[in-house]
């Protein structure tokens, strides 16, 4: 019972922590990629040795772009990111690119502003409709479930845990922008709403097992203190919270290190955000039903 | 006892079945269930362009727009590509503006601009009666759709008309209709005798006749200034598919036949190693318990596979991504039935009924777990870019095929296996981590 008893402790812990992906992305910021502004992305490859930065920028020139910036990308490869090239503007740079030093384009992805608009439109409203839908199931499914807290009191901690598993892995990234070329752009969007279907899964199994002993507390008229129960259920179901997690972990960290270059970023965040959803169901879910019993029955 | 076994007899052979489908379709390259591999992967093009639909009244958008698909599916074709795929998309935005789109994959295409080029050829025709209206004190041209547009078109022939100028023979370009579209024809020239009919090439009128009379039989020629030339690339054009209505490029992308490549091997050195580290955990942690588990999920990733093979689902690297996830979310169903499975045991029950509760036990939780895993697949499929429908489609699959697995094939599997009594034995063998139980 070690996690009810001290949760205060632990409370401040996962406080600090949110605290911190919460500084990360203000200070780093999520730069939008141009899935959500929309744009032009070039990935370029010189496959006899890259030419400096700046040469490509000078070859680019040729087009009038605005803003272009330029990364480098493995060991002989850039990618460029300019707003939205019309077809024959990315002729013209391509065969520009291919003065200063032989290449070949590699991957081309461009996306009109209208696009983009309607993209970052979609996602927010996605997130929203995959987290209310959780709330409202996991109300639906937990209706019956006996004194002291009401269905919907578990949907209510259900939405903090929402909430700090979207913002953990969200400032891994922020961090993985400012160090990385990583951008905010479809597949992060994915990530995050696979999270939350994901490390709500953990919560429930816990939920599940206080939804178990309260209803076998209510049929043999078994008085014990609601605390002693989430406790109990928080460590009978450590061992497998830990385990189902682990598992993941390792698929996930084989999908980073052997895994193809396009879905790194997302295996990251994926493995960031698996490993805050289960401490959250642990540290946070249920441990916070118990301020929340004194609440309802105080009412 | 019997009844499990023969049923796990049967799973096994099925997978094993499964399996041998899986195999031998992939190495033999003439086979229709190979795995259709998207353009991340095998490189391609993917053009996303908008349907001006501003001219076109409501009630017909969705025919002008499924007749778009048809008529750029003929285009592309023209364009020597294996298996291209024309999509059509209606996205309205939460505002109420809504766009008609038209999804063009190219597998194999690299060179984006050619192809675009090769599409944009595609000429608009459409037919518009030419009125003036008085703006201030100018006379302005005005043109009303009138519904007669390429779409109609069966085929146009280059023909050398009677010129006016002595001796020189006019191209002319002749028009046949369809039988829809020369009924059209025939009711707009009878009503609107005397009226100038504007012909619309590409957003330009380039021939005004006066309509002299009903004209029926579904023939039109247009007399532009053309030169022998233009008009013979315009009958091609034309009888390639005139577009109904323009169409406006909106994104592309194009994906390399070598990063592609790179992805492919990436996609199963990953796999293979994420199930071996799988199944080494749940080997050693769980005995065995973990190798039924384990075979379990063997036959949980033939079965996708075949799925993704014959329904065909297009993999592309955030599929991929997919599949793994999904294996090690499968396994949180079976680890979930046995540590129930374990504490039951604890409680000094046999071992086929450990089995038996432990399996009734954890059913609210992996019913519950699984349904908003699901509602989230759902919601991302319904987000819709190509990369994240890759993702969510596995996704949703891979969470369906483990709630079968968990409930049905790790609890047969075991059934048939454990016996009544209890020994020190099957304790050991159902346990799990450094300690007995």
């Amino acid at each position: 019972m070690t996690i009810t008893t001290h949760r205060t402790v632990f409370f401040w812990i996962v406080g600090l922590i949110t605290a911190t992906a919460i500084s990360a992305i203000v200070v780093y910021g999520l730069p939008l990629g141009i899935d959500f502004t929309g744009g032009s992305m070039m990935q370029v490859n010189y496959p006899n040795g890259r030419p400096a930065l700046s040469v490509v920028k000078d070859n680019m020139s040729v087009v009038s772009l605005g803003e272009v910036s330029v990364r480098e990308i493995g060991a002989t490869a850039v990618s460029i990111r300019t707003r939205t090239q019309t077809p024959e503007e990315h002729n013209a740079i391509l065969l520009a690119l291919s003065q200063s030093a032989s290449m070949t384009e590699l991957a081309y992805t461009s996306v009109g502003p209208a696009l983009g608009a309607q993209f970052t439109n979609k996602a927010l409203w996605a997130i929203l409709a995959v987290a209310l839908a959780i709330i409202l199931y996991i109300a639906f499914a937990f209706r019956k479930v006996p004194r002291p807290v009401p269905g919907w009191g578990y949907g209510l901690v259900v939405i903090a845990i929402l909430i700090h598993d979207l913002i953990i892995p969200a400032g891994f990234f922020a961090v993985l922008t400012h160090f990385t070329s990583a951008e905010v752009d479809a597949l992060f969007v994915t990530a995050l709403l696979a999270l939350l279907g994901y490390s709500v899964n953990d919560t429930i199994v816990i939920f599940d097992r206080v939804r178990e002993h309260l209803a076998f507390n209510d049929r043999t008229n078994n008085k014990e203190s609601f605390e002693l129960t989430v406790g109990k259920s928080i460590s009978e179901t450590l061992t497998r919270s830990i385990n189902t997690s682990l598992t993941v972990v390792l698929a996930l960290t084989a999908l980073v290190f052997f895994g193809a270059q396009a879905t790194r970023d997302f295996s990251l965040v994926m493995l960031v955000g698996v490993i805050a959803g289960t401490y959250s169901s642990i540290l946070l879910a249920a441990p916070l039903l118990i301020p929340c019993a004194r609440w309802f029955s105080k009412k | 006892m019997t009844r499990y076994r023969a049923f796990s007899i049967l799973t096994l052979t099925i997978g094993f079945l499964l399996a041998y489908f899986v195999w031998s379709t992939e190495t033999d390259p003439l086979s229709a269930y190979r795995f259709k591999l998207g353009l991340d992967l095998a490189g391609g093009t993917e053009l996303v362009y908008r349907a001006d639909m501003s001219q076109t009244p409501m009630s017909e958008r969705a025919d002008a727009l499924s007749a778009l698909q048809g008529v750029i599916l003929r285009r592309v074709n023209l364009f020597g590509v294996a298996e291209p795929i024309v999509q059509t998309e209606q996205a309205s935005t939460i505002s109420g503006i809504s766009e008609d789109r038209l999804i063009v994959d190219l597998p194999g295409v690299t060179d984006i601009n050619a192809a675009v080029a090769s599409l944009g050829k595609t000429p608009t025709l459409e037919f518009r009666l030419a009125t003036t209206t008085l703006v201030g004190t100018t006379t302005q041209a005005v043109y009303i759709s009138t519904g007669l547009s390429g779409r109609y078109l069966a085929s146009a022939v280059l023909q050398f008309g009677s010129g006016a100028t002595a001796g020189l023979a006019a191209p002319q370009v002749l028009l046949n209709f369809n039988e829809e579209g020369a009924k059209l024809f025939e009711k707009i020239t009878s009503e609107n005798i005397g009226q100038p009919l504007a012909i619309f090439l590409d957003g330009q009128p380039i021939s005004m006749p006066v309509i002299q009379q009903a004209i029926p039989g579904g023939q039109a020629t247009i007399t532009g200034r053309f030169t022998a030339t233009e008009a013979r690339d315009l009958v091609r054009n034309l009888n390639f598919g005139a577009l109904p209505v323009p169409i406006v490029l909106e994104s592309s992308s194009a994906v390399g036949p070598t990063l592609g490549a790179v992805a492919i091997k990436d996609g199963i050195v990953s796999g293979v190693i994420g199930f071996a580290i799988v199944a080494f955990f749940m080997f050693v942690w769980y005995r065995l318990s973990g190798l039924v588990a384990i075979v379990a999920l063997a036959e949980y990733i033939v079965f996708m596979l075949s799925v993704m093979k014959v329904v065909p689902i297009t993999l592309t690297a955030s599929g991929i991504a997919g599949l793994i996830i999904s294996i090690g979310m499968a396994v949180d169903a079976n680890v979930l039935i046995f540590e129930r499975t374990k504490e039951e045991l604890r409680n000094g029950k046999t071992p086929r009924e450990a089995v038996h509760i432990g399996f009734a036990r954890a059913w609210t939780a992996i019913r519950d777990g699984h349904l908003t895993m699901l509602i989230s697949g759902v919601i991302l499929f319904w987000l819709g870019t190509s990369i994240v429908q890759g993702f969510a489609l596995v996704f949703v699959l891979g969470v369906l095929a483990s709630f079968i697995s968990a409930v049905s094939l790790s609890r047969v599997f075991l059934l048939a296996i454990v016996p009544e009594e209890k020994s020190a034995r099957w304790k050991f063998l159902l346990g799990s981590g450094f300690t007995n139980l």
